[in-house]
Protein backbone atom coordinates (compact mmCIF):
# COMPACT_ATOMS: atom_id res chain seq x y z
CA UNK A 1 0.00 0.00 0.00
CA UNK A 2 0.93 3.44 -1.04
CA UNK A 3 2.50 5.88 1.66
CA UNK A 4 -0.66 8.34 0.58
CA UNK A 5 -3.17 6.19 1.14
CA UNK A 6 -1.46 4.34 4.24
CA UNK A 7 -1.86 7.94 6.04
CA UNK A 8 -5.46 8.63 4.64
CA UNK A 9 -6.76 5.09 6.02
CA UNK A 10 -5.05 6.22 9.61
CA UNK A 11 -6.59 9.74 9.58
CA UNK A 12 -9.68 7.81 8.90
CA UNK A 13 -9.58 5.53 11.84
CA UNK A 14 -8.34 8.73 14.15
CA UNK A 15 -11.31 10.51 13.14
CA UNK A 16 -13.97 7.47 13.73
CA UNK A 17 -11.92 6.81 16.65
CA UNK A 18 -12.67 10.25 18.24
CA UNK A 19 -16.24 10.34 17.15
CA UNK A 20 -16.94 7.22 19.19
CA UNK A 21 -14.65 8.04 22.01
CA UNK A 22 -16.41 11.43 21.74
CA UNK A 23 -20.52 9.95 21.46
CA UNK A 24 -19.79 7.60 24.27
CA UNK A 25 -17.85 9.80 27.16
CA UNK A 26 -20.52 12.54 26.22
CA UNK A 27 -23.37 9.65 26.76
CA UNK A 28 -21.87 8.39 29.90
CA UNK A 29 -21.83 12.47 31.30
CA UNK A 30 -25.13 12.65 30.23
CA UNK A 31 -26.43 9.76 32.20
CA UNK A 32 -24.50 10.83 35.24
CA UNK A 33 -26.03 12.49 38.22
CA UNK A 34 -23.57 15.92 37.27
CA UNK A 35 -26.14 19.21 37.13
CA UNK A 36 -23.76 21.58 34.87
CA UNK A 37 -25.36 24.09 36.40
CA UNK A 38 -25.16 23.35 39.74
CA UNK A 39 -21.51 22.83 39.32
CA UNK A 40 -20.82 25.70 37.83
CA UNK A 41 -22.00 28.00 40.34
CA UNK A 42 -20.96 26.12 43.63
CA UNK A 43 -23.10 23.76 45.72
CA UNK A 44 -23.43 26.46 48.26
CA UNK A 45 -25.07 28.64 45.82
CA UNK A 46 -28.41 29.03 45.85
CA UNK A 47 -30.92 29.23 42.83
CA UNK A 48 -34.21 30.17 42.39
CA UNK A 49 -36.27 27.74 39.99
CA UNK A 50 -36.70 30.94 37.63
CA UNK A 51 -32.93 31.14 37.26
CA UNK A 52 -32.30 27.79 37.10
CA UNK A 53 -34.97 27.38 34.20
CA UNK A 54 -33.51 30.48 32.21
CA UNK A 55 -29.75 29.29 32.82
CA UNK A 56 -31.01 25.95 31.40
CA UNK A 57 -32.02 28.16 28.43
CA UNK A 58 -29.35 29.94 28.12
CA UNK A 59 -26.84 26.82 28.11
CA UNK A 60 -29.39 24.59 25.94
CA UNK A 61 -29.62 22.27 28.61
CA UNK A 62 -33.26 22.34 27.72
CA UNK A 63 -32.30 20.57 23.98
CA UNK A 64 -32.57 16.69 22.94
CA UNK A 65 -29.13 15.45 23.77
CA UNK A 66 -28.68 14.51 20.23
CA UNK A 67 -29.29 18.47 19.74
CA UNK A 68 -26.62 18.99 22.56
CA UNK A 69 -23.84 16.89 21.27
CA UNK A 70 -23.75 17.62 17.83
CA UNK A 71 -23.59 21.44 18.95
CA UNK A 72 -20.77 20.26 21.27
CA UNK A 73 -19.40 18.22 18.69
CA UNK A 74 -19.78 21.29 16.25
CA UNK A 75 -17.45 23.57 18.33
CA UNK A 76 -14.96 21.35 18.78
CA UNK A 77 -14.92 20.61 15.12
CA UNK A 78 -13.99 24.51 15.07
CA UNK A 79 -11.06 23.94 17.71
CA UNK A 80 -13.29 25.26 20.53
CA UNK A 81 -13.46 22.63 23.44
CA UNK A 82 -15.69 25.04 25.66
CA UNK A 83 -14.82 26.54 29.03
CA UNK A 84 -13.41 24.91 31.85
CA UNK A 85 -16.07 25.55 34.83
CA UNK A 86 -13.99 25.09 37.13
CA UNK A 87 -10.76 27.27 36.47
CA UNK A 88 -13.41 29.55 34.46
CA UNK A 89 -10.43 29.57 31.13
CA UNK A 90 -10.77 27.85 27.78
CA UNK A 91 -10.34 23.92 28.45
CA UNK A 92 -7.38 24.07 25.99
CA UNK A 93 -5.61 26.49 27.92
CA UNK A 94 -6.18 23.92 30.99
CA UNK A 95 -5.14 21.05 29.03
CA UNK A 96 -1.89 22.68 26.96
CA UNK A 97 -0.21 24.07 31.03
CA UNK A 98 -1.07 20.32 32.72
CA UNK A 99 -0.02 18.32 29.81
CA UNK A 100 3.10 19.67 29.78
CA UNK A 101 3.71 18.59 33.69
CA UNK A 102 2.39 15.33 32.64
CA UNK A 103 4.64 15.11 29.77
CA UNK A 104 7.71 15.27 31.83
CA UNK A 105 6.45 12.39 34.18
CA UNK A 106 5.58 9.90 31.82
CA UNK A 107 8.78 11.16 29.50
CA UNK A 108 11.11 10.42 32.54
CA UNK A 109 8.75 7.00 33.72
CA UNK A 110 8.93 5.77 29.94
CA UNK A 111 12.44 6.28 28.69
CA UNK A 112 13.32 4.95 31.88
CA UNK A 113 11.01 1.83 31.66
CA UNK A 114 12.27 0.97 28.07
CA UNK A 115 16.16 1.35 28.56
CA UNK A 116 16.14 -0.17 32.28
CA UNK A 117 13.29 -2.90 31.47
CA UNK A 118 14.87 -3.75 27.83
CA UNK A 119 17.79 -3.88 30.03
CA UNK A 120 16.86 -6.51 33.09
CA UNK A 121 14.93 -8.29 30.62
CA UNK A 122 17.83 -9.38 28.60
CA UNK A 123 20.09 -10.51 31.71
CA UNK A 124 17.17 -12.60 32.92
CA UNK A 125 16.65 -14.04 29.79
CA UNK A 126 20.45 -14.93 29.03
CA UNK A 127 19.95 -16.28 32.76
CA UNK A 128 17.75 -17.97 32.97
CA UNK A 129 16.80 -20.09 35.72
CA UNK A 130 19.99 -18.59 37.80
CA UNK A 131 19.78 -15.95 40.55
CA UNK A 132 19.42 -12.84 38.51
CA UNK A 133 16.70 -14.07 36.82
CA UNK A 134 15.07 -15.07 40.01
CA UNK A 135 15.70 -11.76 41.26
CA UNK A 136 14.35 -9.99 37.98
CA UNK A 137 11.35 -11.86 38.14
CA UNK A 138 10.54 -11.52 41.51
CA UNK A 139 10.51 -8.05 41.17
CA UNK A 140 8.86 -7.88 38.19
CA UNK A 141 5.54 -10.07 39.11
CA UNK A 142 5.27 -8.33 42.22
CA UNK A 143 5.13 -4.82 41.24
CA UNK A 144 3.12 -6.12 37.78
CA UNK A 145 0.13 -7.01 40.39
CA UNK A 146 0.91 -3.80 42.96
CA UNK A 147 -1.83 -1.18 42.14
CA UNK A 148 0.42 1.86 41.27
CA UNK A 149 -1.73 4.28 43.32
CA UNK A 150 -0.85 1.70 46.40
CA UNK A 151 2.98 1.74 45.36
CA UNK A 152 2.03 5.36 45.55
CA UNK A 153 1.47 5.46 48.75
CA UNK A 154 4.08 3.25 49.84
CA UNK A 155 6.55 5.25 48.75
CA UNK A 156 4.54 8.56 50.37
CA UNK A 157 5.14 6.49 53.56
CA UNK A 158 8.84 5.37 53.34
CA UNK A 159 10.38 8.38 51.38
CA UNK A 160 8.67 11.17 52.88
CA UNK A 161 6.81 10.05 56.23
CA UNK A 162 9.85 7.78 57.70
CA UNK A 163 12.64 9.12 55.79
CA UNK A 164 11.78 12.12 54.92
CA UNK A 165 13.53 12.69 51.95
CA UNK A 166 11.30 14.08 49.48
CA UNK A 167 8.26 16.07 49.78
CA UNK A 168 4.63 14.71 50.43
CA UNK A 169 3.47 15.96 47.22
CA UNK A 170 2.88 18.87 45.29
CA UNK A 171 5.08 20.27 41.96
CA UNK A 172 6.51 22.77 44.77
CA UNK A 173 6.52 24.02 48.33
CA UNK A 174 3.44 25.17 49.19
CA UNK A 175 2.61 29.01 49.41
CA UNK A 176 5.03 29.91 46.91
CA UNK A 177 3.78 30.49 43.03
CA UNK A 178 5.12 28.30 40.60
CA UNK A 179 6.63 30.86 38.67
CA UNK A 180 8.99 31.41 41.64
CA UNK A 181 9.60 27.47 42.25
CA UNK A 182 13.68 26.82 41.45
CA UNK A 183 14.65 23.75 39.36
CA UNK A 184 15.82 21.95 42.28
CA UNK A 185 12.46 22.18 44.08
CA UNK A 186 10.91 21.32 41.14
CA UNK A 187 13.08 18.33 40.44
CA UNK A 188 12.87 17.39 44.24
CA UNK A 189 9.12 17.49 43.90
CA UNK A 190 9.19 15.27 40.49
CA UNK A 191 11.28 12.33 42.00
CA UNK A 192 8.46 10.38 43.90
CA UNK A 193 5.89 10.67 41.07
CA UNK A 194 8.32 9.55 38.41
CA UNK A 195 9.63 6.53 40.78
CA UNK A 196 6.38 5.36 40.78
CA UNK A 197 5.31 5.24 37.61
CA UNK A 198 8.59 4.15 36.63
CA UNK A 199 8.90 1.37 38.92
CA UNK A 200 5.72 -0.53 37.18
CA UNK A 201 6.65 0.43 33.67
CA UNK A 202 10.31 -1.16 34.11
CA UNK A 203 8.55 -4.67 35.28
CA UNK A 204 6.20 -4.30 32.66
CA UNK A 205 8.73 -4.21 29.78
CA UNK A 206 11.36 -6.76 31.56
CA UNK A 207 8.88 -9.22 31.72
CA UNK A 208 8.05 -8.94 28.20
CA UNK A 209 11.63 -8.48 26.73
CA UNK A 210 12.68 -11.75 28.62
CA UNK A 211 10.10 -13.90 27.32
CA UNK A 212 11.02 -12.78 23.73
CA UNK A 213 14.88 -12.86 24.33
CA UNK A 214 14.55 -16.73 26.06
CA UNK A 215 12.05 -17.28 22.49
CA UNK A 216 14.89 -15.90 20.07
CA UNK A 217 17.87 -17.47 22.04
CA UNK A 218 15.72 -20.74 21.90
CA UNK A 219 15.26 -20.77 18.34
CA UNK A 220 16.93 -22.46 15.38
CA UNK A 221 18.95 -19.77 14.21
CA UNK A 222 20.71 -19.50 17.78
CA UNK A 223 20.87 -23.22 18.15
CA UNK A 224 22.69 -22.94 14.53
CA UNK A 225 24.45 -19.45 15.30
CA UNK A 226 26.34 -21.63 18.31
CA UNK A 227 26.82 -24.84 15.65
CA UNK A 228 28.66 -22.07 13.77
CA UNK A 229 31.12 -21.09 16.58
CA UNK A 230 29.33 -18.05 17.39
CA UNK A 231 30.16 -16.86 21.14
CA UNK A 232 27.42 -16.11 22.73
CA UNK A 233 28.47 -12.09 22.80
CA UNK A 234 28.50 -12.69 18.93
CA UNK A 235 24.76 -14.38 19.57
CA UNK A 236 23.23 -11.52 21.26
CA UNK A 237 25.13 -8.58 19.01
CA UNK A 238 23.89 -10.60 15.81
CA UNK A 239 20.70 -11.75 16.50
CA UNK A 240 19.54 -11.37 19.94
CA UNK A 241 19.26 -7.42 20.03
CA UNK A 242 17.97 -7.29 16.26
CA UNK A 243 15.04 -9.96 16.92
CA UNK A 244 14.14 -8.56 20.33
CA UNK A 245 14.45 -4.96 19.70
CA UNK A 246 11.29 -5.07 17.25
CA UNK A 247 8.80 -6.11 19.91
CA UNK A 248 10.30 -4.35 22.45
CA UNK A 249 10.20 -0.85 20.83
CA UNK A 250 6.27 -1.62 19.53
CA UNK A 251 5.31 -2.48 23.29
CA UNK A 252 7.12 0.49 24.17
CA UNK A 253 4.98 3.34 21.99
CA UNK A 254 1.71 0.71 22.45
CA UNK A 255 2.44 1.58 27.01
CA UNK A 256 1.34 5.04 25.77
CA UNK A 257 -2.02 4.15 27.36
CA UNK A 258 -0.78 2.22 30.48
CA UNK A 259 1.32 5.32 31.42
CA UNK A 260 -1.50 7.38 30.84
CA UNK A 261 -3.23 5.42 32.67
CA UNK A 262 -0.87 5.20 35.92
CA UNK A 263 0.02 8.68 35.32
CA UNK A 264 -4.02 9.71 36.80
CA UNK A 265 -3.48 7.05 39.72
CA UNK A 266 0.23 8.54 40.63
CA UNK A 267 -0.55 12.32 40.06
CA UNK A 268 -3.60 12.08 42.00
CA UNK A 269 -1.36 9.99 45.10
CA UNK A 270 0.93 13.09 45.26
CA UNK A 271 -1.73 15.71 44.33
CA UNK A 272 0.73 16.66 41.38
CA UNK A 273 -0.71 19.36 39.15
CA UNK A 274 -0.81 17.51 35.55
CA UNK A 275 -3.30 16.24 33.23
CA UNK A 276 -4.04 13.06 35.13
CA UNK A 277 -4.68 14.63 38.78
CA UNK A 278 -6.64 17.43 36.35
CA UNK A 279 -8.74 14.44 35.25
CA UNK A 280 -9.85 13.31 38.27
CA UNK A 281 -10.52 16.90 39.44
CA UNK A 282 -12.65 17.81 36.76
CA UNK A 283 -14.43 14.52 37.15
CA UNK A 284 -14.86 15.10 40.79
CA UNK A 285 -15.70 18.62 40.26
CA UNK A 286 -18.29 18.21 37.73
CA UNK A 287 -16.22 20.22 35.23
CA UNK A 288 -18.16 18.35 32.27
CA UNK A 289 -16.18 20.43 29.38
CA UNK A 290 -12.77 19.79 30.96
CA UNK A 291 -13.33 16.11 31.47
CA UNK A 292 -14.37 15.60 28.07
CA UNK A 293 -11.45 17.48 26.70
CA UNK A 294 -8.66 15.90 28.46
CA UNK A 295 -10.78 11.98 27.55
CA UNK A 296 -10.25 13.57 23.52
CA UNK A 297 -6.72 14.41 24.14
CA UNK A 298 -5.74 10.99 25.79
CA UNK A 299 -7.42 9.32 22.91
CA UNK A 300 -5.43 11.14 20.68
CA UNK A 301 -2.00 10.86 22.95
CA UNK A 302 -2.97 6.81 23.03
CA UNK A 303 -3.92 7.12 18.83
CA UNK A 304 -0.06 8.47 18.24
CA UNK A 305 1.58 5.86 20.48
CA UNK A 306 0.42 3.14 18.20
CA UNK A 307 0.52 4.44 15.49
CA UNK A 308 3.96 5.28 16.09
CA UNK A 309 4.37 2.00 17.53
CA UNK A 310 2.53 0.48 13.48
CA UNK A 311 5.43 2.84 11.80
CA UNK A 312 8.34 1.65 14.04
CA UNK A 313 7.60 -2.29 13.71
CA UNK A 314 7.54 -2.07 10.00
CA UNK A 315 10.50 0.12 9.76
CA UNK A 316 12.44 -2.54 11.96
CA UNK A 317 10.91 -5.85 10.40
CA UNK A 318 10.94 -6.15 6.56
CA UNK A 319 8.45 -9.04 7.05
CA UNK A 320 5.89 -6.80 8.59
CA UNK A 321 6.69 -4.33 6.11
CA UNK A 322 5.85 -6.76 3.74
CA UNK A 323 2.45 -7.32 4.87
CA UNK A 324 1.49 -3.46 4.53
CA UNK B 1 41.99 -46.17 3.76
CA UNK B 2 42.65 -42.33 4.41
CA UNK B 3 43.30 -41.33 7.62
CA UNK B 4 40.08 -40.58 9.68
CA UNK B 5 39.23 -36.93 10.29
CA UNK B 6 36.43 -37.99 12.98
CA UNK B 7 36.18 -40.80 14.58
CA UNK B 8 33.66 -41.73 17.11
CA UNK B 9 34.07 -44.27 20.79
CA UNK B 10 31.41 -45.16 23.19
CA UNK B 11 29.49 -42.27 22.67
CA UNK B 12 26.41 -42.26 24.81
CA UNK B 13 23.75 -39.09 24.81
CA UNK B 14 21.39 -39.66 27.79
CA UNK B 15 18.76 -36.88 29.12
CA UNK B 16 17.69 -35.88 32.52
CA UNK B 17 14.03 -35.41 33.27
CA UNK B 18 11.91 -34.27 36.21
CA UNK B 19 9.74 -37.16 36.48
CA UNK B 20 7.15 -35.89 38.88
CA UNK B 21 8.62 -33.06 41.76
CA UNK B 22 11.96 -33.26 42.52
CA UNK B 23 12.47 -36.86 41.01
CA UNK B 24 14.54 -37.17 38.10
CA UNK B 25 14.46 -40.11 35.46
CA UNK B 26 16.90 -40.82 32.62
CA UNK B 27 15.87 -41.34 28.93
CA UNK B 28 18.66 -42.77 26.92
CA UNK B 29 19.42 -40.99 23.21
CA UNK B 30 22.33 -43.20 22.40
CA UNK B 31 23.96 -46.13 23.81
CA UNK B 32 27.61 -46.94 22.54
CA UNK B 33 27.79 -45.73 19.33
CA UNK B 34 31.29 -46.22 17.35
CA UNK B 35 31.99 -44.41 13.86
CA UNK B 36 34.70 -43.17 12.01
CA UNK B 37 34.50 -40.70 8.94
CA UNK B 38 37.86 -40.47 6.68
CA UNK B 39 38.95 -37.43 4.44
CA UNK B 40 36.93 -37.29 1.24
CA UNK B 41 34.50 -39.61 2.81
CA UNK B 42 30.48 -39.58 2.33
CA UNK B 43 29.26 -41.55 5.45
CA UNK B 44 25.36 -41.38 5.64
CA UNK B 45 23.85 -41.85 8.51
CA UNK B 46 20.78 -43.38 8.18
CA UNK B 47 17.64 -44.27 10.45
CA UNK B 48 13.96 -43.31 11.32
CA UNK B 49 12.76 -40.20 13.26
CA UNK B 50 13.91 -40.73 17.00
CA UNK B 51 16.55 -42.80 16.05
CA UNK B 52 18.93 -41.07 17.35
CA UNK B 53 21.04 -39.43 14.58
CA UNK B 54 20.25 -35.95 14.99
CA UNK B 55 21.48 -36.20 18.49
CA UNK B 56 24.42 -37.35 16.89
CA UNK B 57 24.87 -34.23 15.04
CA UNK B 58 24.33 -32.39 17.85
CA UNK B 59 26.58 -33.99 19.98
CA UNK B 60 29.68 -33.66 18.13
CA UNK B 61 28.85 -30.18 17.24
CA UNK B 62 28.38 -29.78 21.32
CA UNK B 63 24.76 -28.14 20.50
CA UNK B 64 22.80 -30.60 22.70
CA UNK B 65 19.93 -29.17 24.96
CA UNK B 66 21.06 -28.29 28.53
CA UNK B 67 19.59 -31.82 30.02
CA UNK B 68 21.58 -34.07 28.28
CA UNK B 69 24.45 -35.84 29.25
CA UNK B 70 27.47 -37.18 27.21
CA UNK B 71 29.92 -39.63 27.27
CA UNK B 72 32.24 -41.71 25.68
CA UNK B 73 35.08 -40.23 22.91
CA UNK B 74 35.00 -37.78 20.03
CA UNK B 75 38.21 -37.61 18.41
CA UNK B 76 39.03 -35.04 15.97
CA UNK B 77 41.74 -35.08 13.73
CA UNK B 78 43.86 -37.41 16.26
CA UNK B 79 42.89 -35.12 19.07
CA UNK B 80 39.96 -35.19 21.45
CA UNK B 81 37.22 -32.58 21.26
CA UNK B 82 37.30 -30.88 23.84
CA UNK B 83 34.72 -28.09 24.21
CA UNK B 84 37.34 -25.69 24.01
CA UNK B 85 38.88 -26.87 20.93
CA UNK B 86 35.43 -27.53 19.49
CA UNK B 87 34.85 -23.49 20.04
CA UNK B 88 38.02 -22.67 17.63
CA UNK B 89 36.84 -25.34 15.60
CA UNK B 90 33.16 -24.74 15.07
CA UNK B 91 32.54 -22.88 11.47
CA UNK B 92 36.37 -23.15 10.67
CA UNK B 93 37.18 -26.62 10.42
CA UNK B 94 34.04 -28.39 11.82
CA UNK B 95 30.42 -27.37 9.60
CA UNK B 96 27.31 -27.90 10.04
CA UNK B 97 24.26 -27.64 7.81
CA UNK B 98 21.24 -27.81 9.29
CA UNK B 99 18.02 -29.33 8.65
CA UNK B 100 15.28 -26.33 8.34
CA UNK B 101 15.55 -22.76 6.53
CA UNK B 102 14.35 -21.56 10.17
CA UNK B 103 18.15 -22.04 10.82
CA UNK B 104 18.55 -18.92 9.45
CA UNK B 105 18.25 -15.49 11.04
CA UNK B 106 14.78 -14.09 9.97
CA UNK B 107 16.01 -10.41 10.23
CA UNK B 108 19.21 -11.00 8.87
CA UNK B 109 19.86 -10.03 5.28
CA UNK B 110 21.43 -13.55 3.71
CA UNK B 111 24.17 -12.20 2.54
CA UNK B 112 25.70 -10.84 6.24
CA UNK B 113 24.26 -14.47 7.32
CA UNK B 114 27.26 -16.06 4.98
CA UNK B 115 29.65 -13.54 6.18
CA UNK B 116 29.68 -14.69 9.49
CA UNK B 117 32.56 -16.34 10.57
CA UNK B 118 34.51 -15.13 7.84
CA UNK B 119 37.19 -12.47 8.25
CA UNK B 120 36.52 -9.09 8.02
CA UNK B 121 38.84 -7.94 5.59
CA UNK B 122 37.81 -10.53 2.85
CA UNK B 123 34.42 -11.59 3.98
CA UNK B 124 32.56 -9.52 0.96
CA UNK B 125 34.69 -11.30 -1.43
CA UNK B 126 34.34 -14.51 0.30
CA UNK B 127 30.67 -13.85 -0.27
CA UNK B 128 30.27 -13.02 -3.70
CA UNK B 129 32.69 -16.09 -4.22
CA UNK B 130 30.51 -18.14 -2.26
CA UNK B 131 27.01 -17.04 -3.92
CA UNK B 132 28.67 -17.32 -7.40
CA UNK B 133 29.39 -21.26 -6.85
CA UNK B 134 26.09 -22.11 -5.24
CA UNK B 135 24.35 -20.41 -8.18
CA UNK B 136 22.82 -17.29 -6.33
CA UNK B 137 21.76 -14.09 -7.71
CA UNK B 138 24.23 -10.96 -5.82
CA UNK B 139 21.29 -9.36 -5.43
CA UNK B 140 19.93 -11.39 -3.12
CA UNK B 141 22.46 -10.61 -0.80
CA UNK B 142 20.61 -7.79 0.91
CA UNK B 143 17.14 -9.66 1.00
CA UNK B 144 15.98 -11.26 4.21
CA UNK B 145 15.06 -15.04 4.19
CA UNK B 146 11.36 -14.73 3.73
CA UNK B 147 11.56 -12.91 0.24
CA UNK B 148 13.86 -16.39 -0.95
CA UNK B 149 12.75 -19.51 -2.13
CA UNK B 150 12.60 -22.25 -0.26
CA UNK B 151 15.62 -23.75 -2.59
CA UNK B 152 17.73 -20.40 -2.77
CA UNK B 153 17.49 -20.66 1.64
CA UNK B 154 18.62 -24.20 1.18
CA UNK B 155 22.01 -23.06 -1.40
CA UNK B 156 22.48 -19.95 1.51
CA UNK B 157 22.52 -22.58 3.88
CA UNK B 158 25.35 -24.55 1.92
CA UNK B 159 26.99 -20.41 1.38
CA UNK B 160 27.18 -20.09 5.39
CA UNK B 161 28.81 -23.89 5.85
CA UNK B 162 31.55 -24.23 3.50
CA UNK B 163 34.51 -22.63 4.13
CA UNK B 164 38.64 -23.51 2.96
CA UNK B 165 39.01 -24.52 6.15
CA UNK B 166 36.64 -26.57 7.01
CA UNK B 167 37.65 -30.99 7.10
CA UNK B 168 34.72 -31.79 8.38
CA UNK B 169 31.02 -31.10 7.57
CA UNK B 170 27.79 -32.58 9.26
CA UNK B 171 24.54 -32.19 6.90
CA UNK B 172 21.77 -32.80 9.18
CA UNK B 173 18.54 -33.97 6.67
CA UNK B 174 19.23 -31.33 3.49
CA UNK B 175 16.86 -33.40 1.36
CA UNK B 176 13.67 -33.53 2.73
CA UNK B 177 10.59 -32.26 0.44
CA UNK B 178 13.18 -31.23 -2.14
CA UNK B 179 11.82 -32.67 -5.62
CA UNK B 180 14.08 -34.67 -7.16
CA UNK B 181 16.08 -32.42 -8.97
CA UNK B 182 16.67 -29.94 -5.99
CA UNK B 183 17.50 -33.44 -4.28
CA UNK B 184 19.93 -34.46 -7.09
CA UNK B 185 21.71 -30.44 -6.99
CA UNK B 186 22.12 -30.77 -2.81
CA UNK B 187 23.92 -34.50 -3.14
CA UNK B 188 26.12 -33.19 -6.10
CA UNK B 189 26.99 -30.26 -3.63
CA UNK B 190 28.22 -32.42 -1.38
CA UNK B 191 30.05 -34.96 -3.74
CA UNK B 192 31.85 -31.67 -4.53
CA UNK B 193 33.36 -30.69 -1.14
CA UNK B 194 34.35 -34.73 -0.80
CA UNK B 195 36.09 -34.59 -3.91
CA UNK B 196 37.88 -31.41 -2.27
CA UNK B 197 39.16 -33.70 0.65
CA UNK B 198 36.32 -33.03 3.19
CA UNK B 199 34.87 -35.84 5.11
CA UNK B 200 30.90 -35.31 5.25
CA UNK B 201 28.65 -37.05 7.67
CA UNK B 202 25.15 -37.07 5.85
CA UNK B 203 22.41 -37.55 8.26
CA UNK B 204 19.29 -38.48 6.48
CA UNK B 205 16.11 -41.07 6.46
CA UNK B 206 16.20 -41.00 2.63
CA UNK B 207 17.92 -44.93 1.46
CA UNK B 208 17.57 -43.83 -1.75
CA UNK B 209 19.59 -40.36 -1.55
CA UNK B 210 21.83 -42.66 0.99
CA UNK B 211 23.10 -45.27 -1.49
CA UNK B 212 23.71 -43.03 -3.75
CA UNK B 213 25.97 -40.45 -2.90
CA UNK B 214 27.58 -42.32 0.11
CA UNK B 215 30.47 -44.87 0.21
CA UNK B 216 29.24 -46.44 3.62
CA UNK B 217 26.20 -46.37 5.01
CA UNK B 218 25.45 -46.31 8.48
CA UNK B 219 22.18 -47.45 10.14
CA UNK B 220 20.96 -46.57 13.57
CA UNK B 221 17.76 -47.76 15.44
CA UNK B 222 16.40 -46.50 19.07
CA UNK B 223 19.68 -45.12 19.96
CA UNK B 224 22.51 -47.99 18.99
CA UNK B 225 24.30 -48.08 15.77
CA UNK B 226 23.02 -51.02 14.06
CA UNK B 227 25.73 -51.93 11.22
CA UNK B 228 27.68 -50.23 8.79
CA UNK B 229 26.93 -51.53 5.60
CA UNK B 230 28.53 -51.25 1.98
CA UNK B 231 26.52 -48.35 0.11
CA UNK B 232 26.98 -50.88 -3.06
CA UNK B 233 25.28 -53.82 -0.90
CA UNK B 234 21.64 -52.20 -0.89
CA UNK B 235 21.25 -53.54 -4.41
CA UNK B 236 18.58 -55.92 -5.92
CA UNK B 237 17.02 -58.27 -2.85
CA UNK B 238 19.33 -57.20 -0.50
CA UNK B 239 21.65 -59.92 -0.13
CA UNK B 240 24.77 -58.77 0.40
CA UNK B 241 23.84 -56.41 3.08
CA UNK B 242 25.66 -58.61 6.33
CA UNK B 243 22.65 -57.04 8.78
CA UNK B 244 19.09 -58.31 8.81
CA UNK B 245 17.93 -55.28 9.98
CA UNK B 246 19.66 -53.26 6.88
CA UNK B 247 17.80 -55.66 4.65
CA UNK B 248 14.48 -55.46 5.97
CA UNK B 249 14.93 -51.40 5.92
CA UNK B 250 15.84 -52.30 2.50
CA UNK B 251 13.16 -54.66 1.36
CA UNK B 252 10.54 -52.68 2.97
CA UNK B 253 11.18 -50.04 -0.25
CA UNK B 254 7.68 -49.96 -2.48
CA UNK B 255 10.47 -50.19 -5.52
CA UNK B 256 11.37 -53.34 -3.93
CA UNK B 257 9.64 -56.11 -1.68
CA UNK B 258 7.18 -53.48 -0.39
CA UNK B 259 7.55 -56.08 2.84
CA UNK B 260 6.82 -55.23 6.61
CA UNK B 261 10.22 -56.55 7.55
CA UNK B 262 10.99 -59.40 9.93
CA UNK B 263 10.44 -61.73 7.25
CA UNK B 264 13.88 -63.93 7.96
Amino acid sequence: MALGELTVLRLLRLATLLAGVSALAFTLVHASPIDPIQAYVGADVGLTDEQYTRLREHWGLDRSPVEQYLAWAGSILQGDLGVSTLYKVPVSDVIATRFGASLALMGVAWLSSGVLGYALGVVAATRRGRFVDRVVSWYSYTLSATPTFWLGIVFLVVFSVWLGWFPVGLAGPYGVPSDEVGFTARVHHFVLPALTLSAVGVANIAMHTREKMTDVLNSDYVAFARARGESPGQILRNHGFRNSAAPAVTLQFAYFSELFGGSVLAETVFSYPGLGSTLTEAALGGDVPLLLGIVLISAVFVFAGNTIADVVNAALDPRVRSRT
Amino acid sequence: MSEPILSISGLDVSFVQYARGLRTRTVTGITGLDLEVAEGEILAVLGASGSGKTLLAQAILGILPHNARTGGDIVFRGSRLSPARRERLLGREISYIPQSVTSLDPLMPVGAQVRIGLDPAVAEHERRRLFARYDLPDQVAGLHPHQLSGGMLRRVLFATGVRDTVRLLIADEPTPGLHAEAVAEVLGHLRELAAEGVAVLLITHDINAAVSVARRVAVMNQGHLVTVEAADAFTGDGERLRHPFARDLWRALPQNRFSPGGTE
